[in-house]
């Protein structure tokens, strides 16, 4: 019954890391909190600590505004062009793919990530997002309108100024560069605030961003908590925009803080309870590997996972089977294992809600399938899991783990209303080889993306980002550079013209 | 017009290039065009003191250029190749007449050939297959080759076509890598539509690269123009068949060596040296060819477009020549009126300070068509303006700084720094400004500065002024290509918009007020494709360039060059029980 646990494996290597880097980082300084405080960063294989890192609080974000403020009045980031801009961001891309190994196990150690995920996926990718956005800073453009009078009339695109990030922990560099890139590639200046599960990476890109050549104050990093640090971001009066990623309960502190102080505009990329639909004509093979990873992916913690999997009653029974010898066969272990598929949860926090909501689905009436339990002896490690049945509340909430509910449908009608029956709308997945299926689900189901026969259907020219209360404005794309730009539109009269 | 010698000359009717270069290697030879590396100290003479100044630099030996000449053999489908004629031409030192290498000459076989490279690279290969991040990983490398290569190629671009060091090394190949990562940053962000039909349909838009490219450009600006028109073209997707001037073969070759090496695959850029009338012709005429982009004379693009007709209707963009108006309205500071005037007509380079002008530069930097020439102060370019409207009010003491100014250049061997103007192209040229210097003195024109050759050997002319021009006048009408300028006295807006827009050009223009009613009534009044306002010359990656009428049709530069290079297609199918329209 139980997954594959590979705890016991010792036939691989651990990298050695050293801790370099746990202040915070304001106006191109590792600085010490105002406070004077630390607090601790575990290691989600053993829970035991990783580092001490100085706790940045509202004195902090202060300073760090104080310093992106300036740097962004009179510091020279803005005033470079936009090249220039992004040839510091190719020099950073450049800096980041030179420490992948590096910065993959700071990820790993902090977030209990898999280290080849890590070395493949999310460093790379934090390089590629970069270069994508040095790509776009010499491309912003302003329009020139077309006027009812005749009048000249034109748009300038301007960075919005200071902005603060507040980004989570399950993809701690992808998150970060989610943000920080096109925020950066417009112009703009920067406080990002960590998870406090996983501050690690984000301070070591903060000073790869330095060696770089990004000038003082314009990206400064506080780690710290939610109601001290980001609820100092959110409510603070000089930052101009707040871009957040993370739990839509949180979401709505962070816009209610915004809305009670300056107003700033605020995009928000919150959970998420992303239904997978697999008609009766998709490969089973093909769909069950799908639908098994977009459920356990970095152990569930992923705000796209695909959490509700609605499966054609043709081929339903034969998918439960599939999806369940899948999981079984799926090997949880430590992250720096090759061999390991699956790592350990965050924290303890989640690694308890996790199995709490296990246990609400079996006491619901849910059918455990298989998994269910933890695994291993220390660590937060959680089997594969699967639940069958319509009716459950795990089938509502967002749950962050490795947990699969997989419920039955009959028609296209069916699925699409079972798909738009939540308050998220993140994502979708569809696994069909009907072309006006796929076409009608895919404009049908209220939802940021679509994932078409693939899942995490992520690239850096797609823009991301939720429909309903899985938040809104994007990232990636060029869409995301929107949420960081103003736009002002000119206007003069025109005399004598020949044409309008 | 522009490069009217282009390089691309399809109607030339001399296929043998020998006896040009003799005659070069003569008249050259008398200039003792070799100069010193490292600019000599030499003393500056002011044309006004010492109209002798070319001479200075007469016995000089010329130096020994920091670079070998590595590629002379065509590059096709990822090899360098001889000709299939076995047949060579010699590529000539500017400032000597002496042979730098002989170069395979490509003719329609070797055309042929590479448009089958093409063909497979583009139909069968990797290139477009690959994905766009992919192409744009290639294209930076490539960029940072080319920083890390820079002083070699500077060399030899300033060896093979007669351009300063210091322009090649400080601004031209700097230029180059920025193009080459502008496109690069193109590659992954060329978006389709998804448009909303009036029913139920579900309608995307594809852009796919239109296929193979052929692409023919001038010598006057060998590297930068490889780089409008291969950066975008690879950016896309497409494969390319280059042909170079004769003039200017070497450089292409070298970076095209380097694009290999940054991971270009075979086949997607091949380069071909050759004459217009072979090559050239061969590659517009082909029927694998799917696209043609030209840079180089009116009278040649009209070749190249007719030929495009007679075959397949390829696509055809076309950058040709220009008679841009220069406008000087009575608020204008008039110093800086002058002076920016000056630099329109006169100079290809402008910086801190004013240097060192190469002959076919000087050639270029003076006639109208040629916006090919770049000037880099405090990121600004350069290029010309030929016919100055001065509104009747500052016209007197306009025309009076403007002597005062020509009468202050430096005229000299262009590898001196300081000198501000060099030889004309050749004899043929320089007798030909002459006469149009003879002909506005005839037709009544007002010559205030200059009119005659400067020293007494050389294709050396002295910075000439005329005033009091007409409309009519040949002067006012034609094309000099040289350090003539035209000086036209206009007393309104409207006049003066009519008289600028009287020509079978619309290049660019300047415009110099300080009032911005009229600055931005003559905006949009202009019929040309750049209006400089208060300003000259400004070129960047991301400003689309391209001409009105007759000076050529597309653009190139920014999201628009894009649009040269790349199909569009439309994919509709219906939507059933769609959610929404």
């Amino acid at each position: 019954m139980a997954a594959a646990v590979a705890n016991g494996d010792k036939g691989f290597e651990v990298p050695k890391l050293e801790i370099k880097f746990t202040k915070l980082f304001i106006n191109g300084r590792f600085v010490d909190a105002v406070s004077g405080k630390t607090f601790e960063t575990r290691d989600p294989r053993t829970g035991e600590v990783t580092a001490r890192i100085a706790e940045g609080d509202k004195a902090d974000v202060d300073l760090a505004v104080k310093a992106a403020r300036e740097a962004f009045d009179h510091g020279p980031w803005p005033r470079m062009s936009g090249f220039q801009r992004g040839r510091i961001l190719h020099k950073f891309a450049d800096l980041v793919e030179q420490h992948t190994e590096e910065l993959a196990a700071l990820d790993t150690v902090d977030a209990g990530k898999l280290f080849a995920m890590g070395k493949a996926i999310d460093i790379p990718g934090g390089a590629n997002l970069l270069r994508y956005y040095a790509g776009a800073a010499d491309k912003i453009h302003g329009e020139t309108l077309k006027m009812a009078r005749p009048c000249h009339g034109y748009t300038l695109k301007e960075p919005v100024g200071v902005v603060g990030h507040i980004v989570p922990w399950n993809y701690p560099t992808t998150m970060f560069f989610f943000k920080v890139s096109p925020a950066l590639a417009a112009g703009c200046t920067m406080v990002v605030k960590p998870a406090e599960q996983t501050p690690l990476s984000a301070l070591f890109y903060a000073h790869l961003a330095k060696e770089a050549g990004v000038p003082d104050g314009v990206l400064n990093v506080v780690p710290g908590f939610g109601p001290t640090a980001g609820a100092a971001i959110s409510s603070h009066m000089d930052i101009d925009k707040v871009s957040f990623t993370g739990s839509t309960e949180v979401g709505r502190l962070v816009m209610e803080a915004a809305a009670k102080s300056n107003l700033k505009p605020v995009s928000l990329e919150l959970g998420g309870k992303s239904p997978v639909i697999v008609f009766d004509d998709a490969d089973l093979d093909m769909a069950v590997s799908l639908v098994h990873m977009a459920t356990y992916t970095n152990k569930g913690e992923i705000c796209v996972a695909g959490s509700r999997i609605y499966v054609q009653e043709g081929i339903y029974d034969a998918f439960v089977k599939k999806a369940s010898e899948m999981a079984k066969k799926s090997v949880v272990g430590d992250p720096f294992n090759p061999r390991v598929h699956q790592g350990p949860q965050i924290d303890k926090d989640q690694y308890e809600k996790v199995l709490k909501y296990i246990d609400i689905g079996t006491r619901e009436g849910a059918t455990l399938v298989t998994g269910g339990k933890p695994c291993g002896e220390n660590g937060y490690y959680i089997e594969p899991t699967i639940f069958t049945n319509e009716e459950m509340s795990i089938a509502q909430e967002e749950i962050f783990g490795p947990v699969m509910a997989l419920m039955k449908f009959k028609t296209v009608e069916e699925a699409i209303q079972k798909a738009n029956s939540t308050r998220y709308g993140l994502a979708a997945g569809i696994v069909t080889k009907n072309i006006d299926i796929a076409n009608t689900v895919s404009r049908s189901i209220r939802a940021g993306a679509i994932w078409i026969n693939c899942y995490l259907g992520f690239d850096p020219d797609a823009p991301f980002g939720g429909y309903k209360m899985s938040g809104f404005g994007k990232d990636m794309g060029m869409d995301a550079l929107e949420k960081y730009l103003h736009t002002k539109a000119v206007v003069t009269p025109l005399y004598n013209t020949p044409w309008l | 017009m522009a490069a009217r010698r282009a390089a691309s000359s399809i109607l030339s009717r001399r296929p043998i290039p020998r006896p040009v270069a003799a005659s070069s290697i003569g008249e050259s030879a008398l200039l003792g065009a070799g100069s010193a590396r490292g600019w000599l100290p030499g003393a500056l003479h002011r044309f006004s003191s010492a109209p002798a100044a070319a001479a200075a630099a007469a016995t000089e030996e010329p130096i020994q250029p920091p670079v070998d000449v590595k590629y002379t053999k065509l590059l096709i489908n990822g090899n360098f190749v001889d000709a299939a004629s076995g047949r060579t031409f010699a590529t000539v030192d500017p400032r000597t007449g002496d042979v730098i290498a002989h170069v395979a000459e490509g003719d329609a076989e070797d055309i042929n050939r590479a448009v089958a490279a093409a063909r497979r690279a583009f139909d069968e290969g990797p290139w477009p297959r690959m994905t766009a991040y992919e192409r744009c990983r290639v294209l930076l490398r490539f960029a940072d080759l080319i920083e890390q290569h820079a002083e070699e190629i500077a060399a030899l671009e300033t060896w093979d076509g007669g351009k300063t060091l210091e322009q090649t090394r400080g601004m031209e190949v700097p230029m180059v890598a920025r193009y080459m990562r502008y496109y690069a940053g193109w590659a992954d962000k060329i978006h389709g539509l998804v448009v909303p039909a009036d029913g139920p349909h579900h309608v995307q838009v594809l852009h796919e690269p239109i296929g193979v490219a052929g692409q023919i450009i001038p010598w006057n600006f060998p590297l930068l123009m490889f780089a409008w028109k291969v950066g975008p073209a690879l950016a896309c997707g497409n494969a390319v068949v280059l042909k170079t001037a004769e003039q200017t073969p070497l450089s292409a070759l070298f970076v095209a060596s380097l694009l290999h090496e940054a991971g270009l695959p075979e086949g997607v850029l091949n380069v071909v040296s050759g004459f217009g009338p072979t090559a050239g012709a061969a590659l517009c005429s082909h029927m694998g060819v799917d696209k043609l982009a030209f840079t180089g004379s009116t009278g040649t693009g009209k070749i190249v477009l007719e030929l495009a007709a007679r075959s397949n209707l390829k696509p055809v963009t076309l950058e040709l020549g220009g008679k841009s108006p220069f406008i000087v309205m009575d608020d204008a500071d008039v110093d800086q009126a002058v002076e920016l005037a000056h630099r329109a007509l006169f100079f290809n380079q402008v910086c801190r300070y004013v240097h060192d002008v190469l002959r076919a530069i000087a050639l270029l930097a003076t006639s109208f068509d040629s916006f090919l020439w770049f000037v880099l102060e405090q990121g600004q370019c350069c290029c010309a303006g030929s016919r100055t409207f001065v509104h009747e009010r500052v016209y007197d003491e306009f025309v009076e700084k403007s002597k005062a100014r020509a009468l202050n250049r430096v005229v000299g061997d262009p590898f001196r720094r300081g000198v501000e103007q060099g030889p004309q192209i050749d004899g043929e040229q320089f007798k030909k400004i002459l006469r149009y210097v003879q002909s506005g003195v005839d037709s009544g024109a007002t010559l205030v500065a200059g009119g005659d050759r400067a020293g007494s050997r050389g294709f050396y002319i002295q910075p000439t002024v005329f005033a009091d021009v007409k409309d009519e006048m040949k002067i006012a009408q034609e094309e000099i290509f040289g350090p003539v300028q035209t000086i036209l006295k206009f007393s309104t807006v409207e006049e003066v918009v009519r008289r600028a827009n009287d020509s079978p050009y619309g290049l660019a223009a300047g415009v110099f007020t300080q009032r911005l009613d009229a600055a931005n009534t003559m905006a949009r009044a202009l019929r040309v494709g750049t209006v400089w306002v208060n300003t000259y010359d400004v070129f960047d990656a991301a400003v689309p360039f391209g001409g009105y009428k007759m000076s050529g049709v597309g653009r190139e530069k920014g999201v628009y060059s894009l649009r040269n290079y790349l199909q569009t297609k439309a994919v509709v199918t219906p939507i059933k029980d769609a959610a929404w329209l």
